[in-house]
């Protein structure tokens, strides 16, 4: 079955990090997608805030472009698409005046949405279809040593957990120890990114940052893992503001699909490690270049 | 048997019930009505027919006009069918004579439209009045009531209504799970809003159970099987070996001190975990029966897991029983029958699984308790006697105490368990009295009802318990200043103060709700009773029946049909011996005669009813081929009537021709 794959703006802008990472981790495991043909904004941000009914119509076109295309699943990577797509979804089946002007709208440019297609979020799939084991058998360099803070954000789990505790999800822990990384114990995991905040109040929004790389670096972390573009986008980008009010040392967030991927020996360049402002220069470790037991190793290290 | 209906003399009523039916139906409109259809002789409307002066209308009426049948159309048959029964009866007409027609529920509270709700009575007037016509006079068997009285669960609803029995000179049977009696309140230290503590008012009722004469009491046992019907019950008891002879067992506890493990090292569950024990133990001091115990699982004489002997063990625990041979590796479980007439179900309750709120971070911090840990933490006979001392060593110097978790929660449960409010206060008296620590209670309402509660409110904050209104959001170790490093703190929105605050402690108590027994459903099954959605069981009225299940001769009392404290448990236990005793004292059950019976000319011994009745009342006899049904057993349900494919089961009150003549009335217009 082959999944709608709906990247959203983000991971064609700022977030492009996220799908040149997640791309071929999905490729590398045999999840078959194809890019939804046509897509529009999500409805989320402006549009959410000001007209609900205006960010349900937008969502809708998506989820009925998918159901014409016969695809049966949406694939939403971006937490912001996640949460609109699901949120329209859940307000067609139980809001029956917002269902009529979805209806009207998309009845406009000759579409129609049944309400049927789920929505998923990768962690979902890569963890409930693909499977742990899948994913352990594909582990060539495993992340020993690495320290990884696993960091969730708001919109994956709330208010709608289709796949995770919303108090204290656990599914990318679970993932990142099956890359063989050290999950930190992170209370935080679902805390306030500051959002929007560190544009429109930055002494706000600066101060959530803070405290979320400050509570990483605590407890010893050396990156906070994400799943969401936008907390990525404001823990990565604004370390300038937060160094010269607070003075916390550096500590990059990477996506969870990038750790994937060098946990799978995929090309690093390949990755979209580069365009993080404070990029991991860990590499996980070559496994034929330090064998536990084996006398002298046979192949030289290859640089990291 | 059906009387031809020539001589049939019916007298109707509709009744006003006072606004409850007269503002909505015509009430003379359907008396006027009724008086045209066949065979009525009589037909009026009366305020209330329920009252003196409405029934001894209709008894005057039969005398007068020689009435043979009466309809009356009123309330539910569940309020006033027997009253109306009993009032023909008392005037010479056999009490199935009478039918009984409901224009309040189905009617008047549920429609507003007086002229369709008019019309609706008098099609439900017709269908009775037809009805009746085709009525037998039939008779109320009695059955006698076996006096013995079974009682499942020896808790504090248990053992008081044991005792009540059996104090009144009635044979109990007590049947519990656990090796010991006394339930949940044989854990807490105190009891609310008395303080007086819980072992020095709870041991001497066990004590008592134990010695009583009147009491036969089986620990380690479950009923597993029930038959029978109110007053003749047969009920099947399998009890799991105690590798101990409760006869010969005096409860020196030699054999303790000498097993082989010199330190206890096996979780206490009777500690709540806290504590440690051997595998041969006794539960806690005042256990009933005063009788040792092996656990099995963890005894060097059996092969863990199995109950097959390792041959590993030195077995210094039967030396040290010596001559009394008391310890019995032989044992096996066994299973009895036992006859009663009646049952009381107090199985009780289980606290909710505080794994389910991963947020409050129980399991995660160590110093994360729940109530019940902590009422062993404050008890003199508890594992660190007495002493408050968290788990890593340290005395709390700050306590938060966190309300409702795993109640009034639409995430997990809904219901409020009554008993967390008062027994939070008295674990923050306790801690206060055992540390001098700050206390902090986080609740979203005080809800003291009780004699003397709301007055223990107010002596806790006099006592300096601070208490913030809010629902805790999280126990975290995430420290935003100094004061915080190395703490739990407790986030909230405290909601009268308008803004989320932070405080930080050493000890969290979780005050976990009240939940149904993991296997309510089973125990609902085997006792044939409902459950409420919750998963409680169902009493038979809310108000009116609050022991009494929709089973007859089984009574619930206690926690098992929803969470209450131990005076309401206490009074209702009272109230299901009162209940059972009853029955047992009149000596006799009457049975409703609308039960299911077999033609057996035009049985077929086709079998098909036999499978299908829920409460096994058809035999199948092989030497006639014929299937009979026991009327004892039968609850008139109708299921072989309509399955039987010869037609040769019919059902009393239920003819063809009743229930034939009744939809003519309601679907023929006149």
């Amino acid at each position: 079955m082959k999944f709608a794959y709906f990247p959203g703006c983000s991971l064609k802008g700022l977030g492009r990090g996220y799908e040149e990472s997640l791309l071929p981790v999905l490729r590398h495991l045999g999840v078959e997608f194809e890019e939804l043909d046509d897509w529009n904004c999500c409805g989320a941000t402006a549009y959410m805030a000001i007209d609900e009914s205006k960010a349900c119509v937008l969502a809708a076109r998506n989820l009925a472009l998918a159901e014409r295309a016969g695809l049966r699943e949406v694939l939403a990577p971006c937490a912001a698409c996640y949460l609109v797509l699901n949120k329209t979804k859940h307000y067609f089946h139980d809001y029956p005046a917002m269902k009529l002007r979805i209806d009207r709208a998309l009845a406009a440019v000759k579409l129609s949405y049944a309400g049927e297609t789920p929505v998923r979020h990768p962690l979902d799939v890569l963890l409930n279809d693909v499977g742990l084991d899948a994913i352990k058998q594909r582990v060539v360099r495993p992340l020993k040593g690495l320290k990884v803070a696993p960091y969730y954000g708001c919109q994956i789990v709330r208010p709608y957990a289709t796949f995770d505790d919303q108090e204290n999800p656990v599914a990318m822990d679970l993932l990142l120890e099956a890359l063989g990384a050290t999950v930190v114990r992170y209370p935080l995991k679902t805390k306030c990114c500051g959002g929007s905040l560190t544009g429109t109040v930055p002494r706000a929004g600066t101060r959530m940052v803070y405290i979320l790389l400050n509570e990483a670096r605590k407890r010893g972390a050396d990156c906070l893992a994400t799943v969401c573009p936008l907390c990525q986008f404001n823990l990565d980008a604004y370390h300038a503001q937060v160094e010269s009010r607070y003075g916390t040392p550096v500590l990059p967030t990477v996506y969870f699909t990038q750790l994937m991927g060098l946990a799978f020996g995929l090309p690093e360049d390949q990755l979209g490690l580069r365009r993080a402002a404070v990029r991991l220069t860990w590499r996980p470790p070559d496994p034929a270049a330090t064998p536990a037991v084996a006398p002298a190793p046979a192949v030289d290290a290859a640089p990291s | 048997m059906v009387s031809s209906s020539t001589d049939v003399r019916v007298g109707f009523y509709v009744c006003h019930c006072g606004h409850n039916i007269g503002s909505i139906v015509d009430c003379p409109a359907v008396a006027h009505y009724v008086e045209s259809l066949p065979n009525v002789v009589v037909s009026r409307d009366y305020k209330y027919m329920c009252s003196d002066p409405g029934q001894e209308l209709i008894q005057k009426d039969i005398a007068e006009f020689r009435l043979n049948r009466i309809v009356v159309a009123s309330c539910s048959p569940l309020l006033h069918e027997r009253t109306f029964r009993a009032a023909v009866s008392a005037a010479g007409l056999n009490p199935y004579f009478f039918q009984m027609v409901n224009i309040r529920e189905h009617v008047s509270w549920v429609h507003t439209d007086a002229t369709a709700a008019t019309d609706k009575a008098r099609a439900l007037a017709r269908a009775a009045v037809l009805r009746v016509a085709a009525h037998c006079a039939l008779e109320v068997k009695r059955v006698p009531v076996h006096p013995d009285v079974l009682v499942v669960g020896a808790g504090i609803a248990g053992i008081h209504a044991a005792l009540t029995l059996a104090n009144a000179g009635r044979k109990v049977f007590l049947v519990e799970r656990e090796p010991t009696i006394g339930g949940h309140m044989a854990k807490f230290d105190k009891t609310f809003p008395t303080l007086d503590c819980a072992a020095c008012i709870l041991t001497p009722k066990m004590s008592e159970v134990g010695t009583h004469p009147n009491i036969t009491l089986w620990t380690c046992g479950e009923v597993v099987k029930l038959d029978g019907y109110v007053g003749n019950f047969t009920a099947t008891i399998r009890r799991r070996p105690r590798y101990v002879n409760e006869d010969l067992c005096t409860g020196c506890q030699e054999c303790i001190a000498r097993c082989v493990f010199k330190e206890a090292k096996f979780p206490d569950a009777f500690n709540e975990r806290l504590g440690k024990r051997k595998p041969i133990y006794i539960p806690f001091p005042q256990a009933t029966p005063q009788v040792v115990l092996i656990d099995p699982e963890v005894c060097l004489n059996f092969k863990r897991g199995t109950t097959t002997v390792s041959g590993r063990c030195k077995r210094t625990c039967v030396d040290a029983c010596g001559e009394r041979h008391a310890i019995d590796f032989t044992q096996t479980e066994t299973t009895g029958e036992i006859k009663v007439g009646t049952i009381i179900v107090a199985t009780g309750f289980q606290t909710f699984d505080v794994k389910r709120v991963p947020q409050y971070g129980y399991g995660t911090f160590p110093n994360v308790y729940t109530a019940l840990e902590v009422e062993r933490l404050v008890n003199a006979s508890g594992p660190t006697a007495g002493e408050v001392v968290l788990r890593d060593g340290h005395r709390p110097q700050a306590i938060g105490i966190i309300h409702c978790v795993g109640s009034r929660d639409k995430k997990t449960n809904r219901w409020c368990s009554r008993v967390c409010c008062m027994y939070s206060m008295k674990l923050a008296h306790l801690l206060k009295e055992h540390t001098g620590a700050e206390i902090y209670n986080f609740y979203i309402d005080i809800r003291a009802p009780g004699k003397s509660y709301e007055e223990f409110y107010d002596k806790l904050n006099e006592e300096g318990v601070h208490f913030i209104r809010g629902r805790v959001g999280e126990v975290t170790d995430w420290a935003m200043r100094d004061e915080e490093e190395g703490k739990l703190v407790i986030r909230v929105e405290d909601t009268l103060a308008g803004f989320v605050r932070r405080i930080p402690v050493d000890m969290v108590v979780l005050s976990t709700g009240l939940e149904p027994q993991a296997d309510a459903q089973q125990v609902r099954r085997l006792f044939n009773m409902s459950c409420g959605s919750e998963g409680f069981f169902l009493e038979r009225h809310p108000k009116l029946a609050p022991v009494n299940t929709f089973t007859d001769g089984i009574f619930i009392a206690g926690c098992c049909q929803g969470p209450r404290d131990i005076p309401d448990t206490v009074a209702q236990a009272g109230a299901a011996a009162a209940e059972a005793m009853a029955l047992i004292d009149r000596g006799y059950v009457e049975q409703e005669p609308n039960t299911a019976y077999i033609v057996p000319d035009d049985c077929s011994g086709c079998k098909s009813c036999v499978p299908l009745c829920p409460y096994t009342a058809i035999t199948f006899d092989e030497a006639t081929k014929k299937a009979s049904i026991n009327e004892a057993l039968c609850k008139g349900c109708g299921t072989c009537v309509a399955a039987c494919p010869s037609g040769s089961i019919h059902q009393h009150l239920f003819e063809d021709e009743q229930v034939f003549s009744e939809i003519e009335g309601l679907l023929v217009h006149s």
